[in-house]
This record gives C-alpha cells, structure tokens and sequence, in this order.
C-alpha cells in the first residue's frame, strides 16, 4: 500500500488555450489533514474533478488511494468528496436525499441516521432539503462524503455558510476522522481555520502548485514580523520610515507598523523610535500568519 | 445498474412527482374515454383529429382497449415529461457530480435511469389501462354500448396486445425526452423542446406532407401504440421509431461518456 493518498505528477487541464491546471505536482501523505488553497480561479476545483474522475486530465496523470485516475471505479467506493459546495434534490428530505446516495453506492442505508446526528441534523432528517438553511445545507453534505466511512475525504469549502460554531464542529470531526485513520484533503477561504488543523498544505496560484509541504515549514520559512503601535497615529508613516532607514521592509498597516526583521530588531527599531521622539505604545514580535503568508505569495490582497 | 435503480426509484417515488404523474394520467384517460363514450352519435367525431368511431365499431371485442390506445400518445407525452426531467435536472440541481463520485461507471448511471424510468413508465400505462377499461364499462352501459363481445378470448388478446404497445409506445416517448434531457441539460429546454416538436412541429408537418409521418418518431410511435394504421404498418412504424430513438441515444451517451462535469 502506498503511503501517499494522493500523488499528482505533471496534471494539466486546458479549457481551449486556458490552462486551468498547469503540471500539477504534490502528494498527500496518508493519514494527514491537508489544506488546499489558492486565489478563486487558481485551479483548486478543476483539479479536485479530476481527481474524483468527473472531468479528464489534458496531460500528466495521477493516483488516488493508490490507483490511477483514470479508473475511478477503483478507488471511488472508499473516498467521501463534497465538490463546490452541496448539491441534492429539494424536493426529497435529507434522509432521503442520503439513501440515494447510500443505494447508489451499495452503501448500508441504515448508517443515514447515524451520519444526520453526527452532522447535527439528527432533528430534521426528514423535513425537505428546499426549507434547509445554508449551513444546515453544507452539514448534509459533509454527511454525504461520510456514507462510504471515507480512507480518502476531499471536500471543497465545507464551512461556506456556517456560523462559528458549526466551523468550530466541522473542525473538530475533521479531527477525529483523521484520528481514526482517514486521509483529509480540504480547500477553504477560512485559512485560519486551516492553519489550526492541518498538517500539510498545497497551496496553487493560476493553476500552477506554488507550495506543497509541510504546513510547519511553510510558516518556518517566513520571516518573521515586528509590530510596532506609536503613541501618536500621526507618527506611523515617520515611524515606518525610521524602519525603512535600518535597511527593513516596513509597511503601514490599520494603526501600526509592520516590519520584516528577526525577533532581535524589535529592540533597535524601539532605540530609534525613541531617539526620534516616538513613544512607542506597543512593540511585538510575531510569527507570520497562513493569511499573511498566503498574500504574499499569490499576490492577493 | 440495479444499485442505480433502486436509487432512482427513491427520486421518482416522491410525491411531488409521482403523484402529479398519476393525476394527469388519471385525467387524460379519464377525458378521452368520456369523449369517446359520450360523444358516440356526434356528427363532429369523438376520436383524434376529428376520427369517428362509432357505437358498431366500440361494441367489437377490440372497443374495450380503444380508450386506453387513443390516450396512448399523450401518456406519451407525459413520459417525455417525465424522462426529461428526471435526467436534466441532475444536471441542473448540480446532483451529476454526487452520482458520479458514487457510481463512476456513466453507462450504469444511464441505464440505471433508464431502468427505473420504464418501471415507472409500467405504473402509469397500468393505471392507464385499468382506468380506461373501468370507465368504459361505466360509459358503455350509460350509452347503450353493448359490452357482451368484451369478455371474449378475442378481446382479452385485443387488451394484452394493446398493453404491451401502448407500452411500448410511451417508454419510446420517454427514451426521446431522456435523449433531449442529455442534450439541453435543462428540464425547461428538454420538455418545452420535445412538447413542441411533437405536438405543434411533427403535427403540423404531417398535415401538410402526409409522408413525412413515416419517418416522425412521435408520430410513428403513436401509430406503434394504435397497432398499425391503414398507411403505415406496426412493424414499420415499430423498427423506425426504435431505430431512431436508439440511434438518438447512442449519440447522447457517448457525449455522456465523454462530456467533463463541470457544473
């Protein structure tokens, strides 16, 4: 058994001269939580299709649990996926909507029940999917990707619509399905919420994989940043340029100064504040952030 | 496939539709017997575009399945309807996806659809059938139709005969709604498409140039549901209907097969 859950090697899909994805290279560890991010249109859900076999790879090729993309038939029974958010019948109730699904995959219907409460639908498993909320929506849909008990869980944006405590329960099953042994590929906009739970990430930017590793070594290889609050608002701008005079990178940011440099330099930017008459209100050392570290290497903002 | 079936017959089970279904059902059988039966002495005909048929004719062993043959082409509209819908609505519901990550195998999702579809298909021409036979004893014996050549051996081949054509007929008209269902990928596109064609567009062309009925399929399968006609013959009407529509969706699931889903 290969110890990777997924392993992508050079995958490409063109839509007529857009490439969409562009030679793709990563692999999932199995077991892990992997977060995968990038800017909207960056290639996240093209590539999560192919994987799930619903659209053809243009180049390159790939394996899922072991088994090449190309037969999805093989790797499919033992893989939950919720894509682009959930999509099921409005007329027919949630139970219903989830023994569809179970007959359809030879899936024991009996387990539906189980899954509502394990989403917290338990008490509206039989009202119509039309009158679900959105996030009552997106929970029967992580309950879908559950009905095959998942090796492999890819799910595209499963806290869209959620509130904090239903982000806050998604969290917490991710977590104790990866500590029952499953493998979990997820994308999110909530790169905080990512930046909590997983271990690894692929981070893509124009359909091309610009980061795939270990989430620890990404935020590692950040350098570090000193916030520095003056006293006075009207003496952030002087502020960032006394920064800028020590040879750092200094931007203003909401009320205070942001400048790339070790832990060290906070004592001498607050000398050279002090040497010009800037009383410094607070002054702290931190550690980039996912979000920060995403911004800059997509380039969004 | 049958793991297919028995989802999809989750689907077609719900009220909303299977309900709905049986009721129009339930309406056209019951309009095109009572206007068969009550209107027997109009000079203006009681029958399909204006056709007389008269007391004579309905107190022959064959009278007993000529309501439920003469409902047979709008049943068939009904299951073009429902055909169309079923297998559009994936597309826009955005369900493809969930069906296909479940069962990866396109075919088996097709015929699976398609399976089930014609057992509902079996549900509604059986109701049909026992509604049309039921009123026309009611309606027979209101008018002075005489039902005594009814019970014969002759008129229980007449009623299995009319079964398995009108059968035949209204899954035909179905597969035709699947395979525009496949094409258009909307239930509003694929019903208002295949009504049109067939009632308005093969109607009117078949008025104005009689040949071009022999190679309509609606109208073919209408003449498969009446057992043949004096111009066009069952066996005829049945290979041409079926050889169009199977070669209709041969063309539909290879671009199933092949088509990305990607909404």
């Amino acid at each position: 058994m290969s110890n990777t859950a997924i392993d992508v090697r050079d995958l490409s899909k063109k839509y007529g001269d857009r490439l969409a994805v562009s030679h793709a290279n990563f692999a999932v560890p199995m077991g892990s939580i992997c977060g995968f991010v990038g800017p909207n249109g960056s290639g996240k859900t093209t590539t999560i299709r192919m994987l799930l076999g619903l659209i053809s790879p243009s180049t390159g090729d790939g394996h899922v649990l072991g088994e090449d993309i190309s037969a999805p038939e093989k790797y499919l029974p033992h893989v939950g996926a919720m894509i682009e958010g959930p999509a099921f019948y409005p007329a027919l109730t949630g139970k219903q909507n989830l023994v569809v699904l179970a007959k359809l995959g030879g899936f024991n219907t009996d387990i539906v029940q189980a899954l509502l409460e394990k989403v917290g639908l338990g008490d509206r498993g039989d009202s119509k999917y039309k009158t679900y909320s959105l996030g009552m929506k997106q929970r029967l849909g992580i309950a879908a990707s559950l009905l095959p008990q998942p090796k492999l869980l890819i799910l595209d944006e499963p806290t869209n619509g959620l509130d904090p405590a239903g982000i806050q329960e998604v969290r917490a099953l991710l977590r104790q399905l990866a500590d029952e042994g499953s493998t979990i590929f997820v994308s999110s906009h909530l790169l905080s919420e990512l930046e909590m739970i997983c271990d690894h990430l692929v981070m893509l930017r124009e359909g091309k994989v610009i980061f795939t590793g270990k989430t620890s070594e990404l935020l590692a290889a950040q350098q570090p940043v000193v916030v520095a609050k003056p006293e006075h608002m009207n003496d952030l701008n002087k502020l960032a340029e006394i920064a800028k005079s020590l040879g750092h990178q200094a931007s203003v940011l909401d009320d205070a100064v942001h400048v790339k440099g070790e832990k060290n330099f906070a004592a001498e930017l607050n000398k050279a504040a002090f040497a010009a008459g800037i009383t410094l209100a607070s002054l702290a050392p931190i550690q980039a952030s996912l979000e920060e570290t995403f911004f800059e290497m997509t380039g969004e903002q | 496939m049958f793991k297919v079936m028995w989802a999809e017959l989750v689907k077609l089970r719900r009220p909303s539709l299977s309900l709905s279904t049986m009721a129009a059902v339930t309406f056209i059988t019951g309009l095109i017997t009572s206007l068969l039966y009550l209107l027997v002495d109009s000079p203006t005909g009681n029958a399909r575009e204006g056709a007389r048929i008269s007391r004579e004719v309905l107190q022959l062993p064959s009278g007993l399945s000529l309501s439920f043959s003469n409902a047979a082409g709008l049943l068939g509209i009904v299951a073009l309807c429902v055909f169309a819908a079923q297998t559009a609505q994936e597309y826009t519901y955005g369900t493809l996806r969930n069906l296909l990550v479940r069962q990866p195998s396109r075919m088996k999702i097709l015929f699976g659809k398609l399976g089930a579809m014609k057992l509902f298909a079996i549900v509604m021409v059986t109701l049909s059938a026992i509604l049309g036979f039921t009123l026309s004893y009611i309606l027979a014996g209101v008018k002075d139709v005489s039902t005594a050549a009814w019970g014969t051996s002759d008129a229980k081949a007449d009623v299995l005969r009319t079964f398995i054509n009108v059968l035949i007929s209204t899954i035909g008209f179905g597969i035709f709604g699947m395979i525009l269902g496949l094409l258009f990928r909307s239930p509003i596109s694929a019903i208002s498409i295949g009504v049109i064609w067939n009632l308005i567009v093969e109607g009117l062309l078949s008025v104005f140039v009689k040949s071009l009925s022999k190679y309509f399929p609606g109208q073919l399968l209408s003449v498969v549901a009446q057992g043949g006609t004096k111009d066009i013959s069952y066996k005829y009407a049945l290979f041409t209907s079926y050889g169009i529509l199977l070669s209709g969706l041969a063309i539909v699931a290879f671009l199933f097969k092949r088509r990305d889903v990607s909404n």
